[in-house]
């Protein structure tokens, strides 16, 4: 029996400008209390240099240093936040060529999976409004209502992002070499590897690099 | 005992020019210049060997502006232009792209120079909804640089981005279906063009097989109504699809052309350009190279000199950079199929030479350029398709070489791709080539998975890159050579796997490539070497 195919997605910077930043942020410029909203604005603006450091790194440092500013948030809060921040940040920043990139690739009968490390709470709406079947985001721990700053496991970054493509293929019966994987970013090479049909997405200069070395097809959606 | 006087092979007896354009090699010949890509390789040919030589230009019009003047004021077959305009009408441009003429005109590019008057006349008229779109069918859409030299800083910038644009075949708000043929062919054309009242086709002729119904038929349309010409067994009975009476892709066109006229009013200009590629200081590259001057040898041995030292990319930038001379030498207007039929005449006029017999052995020097690399790399396909495509289907009559004869080709193959322009052509060649070359299987399994590939579609629509489905059409593009040639051998590949990809084997030198092809055609073959460019049809007998 002909095994079926999936295009999966990496979600910043792929298909949405923004990125876990700009999403924490948002968070920060809504708490509850005017000072508390500019001392958490300030401090995560402040960050930026050391998350960009990390993240050129690694993309688990990365990790490590910045979903601890979650820690203490209300699980109800964030999920409050979630569609609002969807409205106003998220929705405006899909890039004009995602939706038709995802209508193509289902008219094909891809099924659309969304592999990304930013958090389940704001993926959730993005993903029913882009038409998306399947994704797998990172998830906050939460004990009794309130992020630890810590991530669930498994942590979605570079090879876990691979291993779980590799796990969802199987149970859903995809062949590999069938589908399609895109991203923008190198940390995201193992996903782009283990696919038929890997793109790269508004690379960054490394990706694009990669890219050109592997003939892999280098798309705009911008 | 009489001293035995060595024997001297001074090789067939040199016959007599069968036309001007025709000359044998003699024993004191000079060596001939061939292209090798962006190199140049002077090769002393066996005596006997046949060069075929392009026609001197005819000499261009001396006012070009008075000649699409009188053309568009006294067409065939229709009514004068300016007595087709009504105020408020809308009105869409279509204009050929960037695959033509090859290389790119010394500006002002003619395009340039009918749309100007076009635009003075629907102005005078009272026609200001005018758009207008570059006919690029499945082809590269042209960059915003492309688009300004091609028509001038005026008209881009007046018209520029939101009514002078790229033909989008993918657009699915964009196309409209008329029909479908009596042979069931889908027609599928740019809806701002269906939607028009009159549609003013600016065509430029360089090649037989382009012009009359194929504008609009090619130019606007979409993959699905390409699929029905586009493809093998069409190209197998198109005998030449230089030769419009000889070739089933123009019939199925024409038959598509007729559908598509009866819901649309077409205008059509078409124009004859000569054949003045070389002008001032490489004007020598057109010349017989017994005729050369010490002054040409020197420019020659110079320019040599000069590539050899430059890296590839340069050599590559440096030809591109140099605009070709072309003039005008005719132009007619009117209904498509008459203003074809005296344009053919006309490029034929320029391009056809007549040859008596075919040839064992055909020499072709493949160049830097190709309809579809215009300021980019003649990649290992489209060194094919100028090969087993082009070049093979250069002829009227019979094919200049024997069923079964050996194609000697020069380019160096680099396996280089370029990854904006042509990324479908990277997957095309490593990944389907190995499997096979046989065009119907690729058609069959997989030319549709690489039409409707996401990212290839949206680097057509968004990018600059051919559509996905089009290194399938430059491989079929070849199907009629690849079933009539026994062996290709190119001369001079700078590495073995991009040949033998194709199925193609491999020589140091030209010497050593018709050495090689003597195993197939005998010791004593008729070898012809067209020297081009600019380019050279055969009228065979």
């Amino acid at each position: 029996m002909p095994r079926g195919a999936a295009a999966f997605y990496d979600l910043d910077g792929t298909l949405v400008s923004t990125n876990l930043v700009h999403a924490f942020l948002y968070n920060a410029k809504n708490q509850q209390g005017l000072l508390k909203s500019v001392f958490k604005t300030v401090a995560t603006l402040a960050s930026v240099p050391l998350f960009l450091g990390a993240d050129l790194y690694s993309r688990r440092l990365f990790n490590d240093v910045f979903f601890v500013r979650y820690k203490g948030e209300s699980e109800d809060r964030l999920r409050y936040l979630a569609d609002e921040l969807f409205v106003n940040a998220i929705q405006p920043s899909i890039f004009p060529g995602a939706y038709e990139l995802i209508d193509k690739s289902k008219r094909l009968g891809l099924r659309q999976v969304l592999v990304t490390g930013a958090l389940d709470l704001t993926v959730r709406p993005l993903a029913k409004h882009l038409g998306i079947d399947d994704y797998v985001t990172n998830r906050l721990e939460f004990v009794d209502g309130a992020a630890t700053g810590r991530l669930l496991p498994p942590v979605m970054a570079a090879a876990t992002k691979a291993s779980w493509m590799r796990i969802y293929a199987e149970k859903e019966e995809l062949n590999l070499s069938d589908c399609y994987a895109y991203s923008d970013s190198m940390s995201d090479l193992p996903m782009l590897s283990v696919v038929g049909h890997p793109t790269a997405v508004n690379p960054d200069f490394r990706l694009r690099a990669t890219a050109h070395q592997h003939d892999w097809p280098i798309l705009d959606l911008r | 005992m009489r001293e035995r006087v060595p024997k001297v092979f001074r090789g067939p007896t040199p016959r007599r020019k069968e036309d001007d354009q025709v000359v044998y090699i003699d024993t004191d010949s000079a060596p001939r210049i061939m292209f090798s890509g962006e190199d140049l390789l002077l090769e002393d040919l066996p005596v006997g060997t046949r060069v075929v030589y392009p026609k001197p230009p005819i000499e261009g019009l001396a006012n070009p502006g008075a000649a699409i003047r009188y053309a568009l004021n006294h067409p065939l077959g229709t009514e004068p232009l300016y007595a087709q305009l009504m105020p408020g009408m809308r009105v869409t441009i279509a204009v050929d792209d960037i695959s033509l003429p090859l290389p790119p005109m010394a500006r002002p590019d003619i395009r340039e120079t009918i749309i100007e008057i076009l635009l003075e006349l629907l102005d005078a008229n009272g026609v200001d909804d005018v758009h207008i779109i570059i006919a690029n069918s499945l082809h590269r859409k042209m960059t915003a640089a492309e688009m300004k030299r091609m028509v001038g800083a005026k008209i881009h910038d007046a018209f520029y981005p939101d009514r002078y644009y790229n033909h989008d075949a993918e657009d699915p708000e964009g196309m409209v279906h008329l029909g479908v043929t009596a042979a069931n062919e889908p027609v599928n054309i740019n809806r701002r063009a269906v939607e028009s009242d009159l549609v003013i086709y600016v065509n430029v002729n360089m090649s037989p097989m382009n012009g009359g119904h194929k504008s609009v038929t090619v130019g606007l349309c979409d993959y699905d109504s390409l699929r029905p010409h586009h493809e093998p067994e069409t190209i197998r009975q198109s005998n030449s699809y230089m030769d419009p009476k000889s070739s089933l892709l123009s019939t199925k066109i024409e038959r598509m052309g007729a559908l598509i006229e009866e819901h649309m009013n077409v205008f059509h200009i078409e124009t004859a350009l000569n054949n003045r590629m070389y002008a001032g200081p490489t004007a020598f590259l057109g010349k017989n190279e017994d005729e050369f001057t010490e002054l040409d040898r020197m420019k020659f041995e110079a320019m040599r000199w000069t590539l050899g030292k430059m890296p590839p990319a340069a050599k590559r930038k440096l030809f591109h950079s140099i605009p070709a001379q072309y003039q005008l030498i005719a132009c007619h207007a009117g209904k498509t199929e008459p203003v074809h039929e005296k344009i053919l005449e006309r490029q034929f006029e320029q391009y056809a030479v007549n040859v008596r017999g075919q040839a064992d052995i055909l020499l072709c020097g493949i160049p830097f350029i190709s309809p579809y690399n215009v300021n980019s790399i003649l990649n290992p396909l489209l060194v094919q398709v100028m090969a087993l495509g082009y070049f093979h289907n250069m002829y009227r009559g019979s094919p200049v070489l024997k069923k079964g004869g050996v194609l000697i080709i020069t380019h160096p193959c680099y396996d280089e791709f370029d990854h904006n322009h042509h990324p479908s052509y990277i997957e095309f060649f490593n990944r389907l080539l190995p499997e096979t070359r046989d065009a119907m299987k690729l058609r069959h399994k997989y030319e549709e998975e690489f039409a409707h590939n996401p990212s290839y579609i949206e680097m057509y629509r968004r990018g600059n890159a051919y559509h996905g489905a089009h290194p399938f059409f430059m491989w079929y593009w070849g199907e009629n050579g690849r079933q009539h040639v026994g062996r290709v051998i190119v001369a001079g590949a700078t590495n073995a796997h991009v040949p033998a990809m194709m199925g193609w084997e491999r020589a140091e030198s030209v010497t050593e490539a018709i050495a090689m092809a003597r195993s197939t055609v005998g010791p004593s073959p008729e070898v012809t070497l067209m020297h081009h460019p600019p380019m050279v049809m055969m009228d065979m007998e």
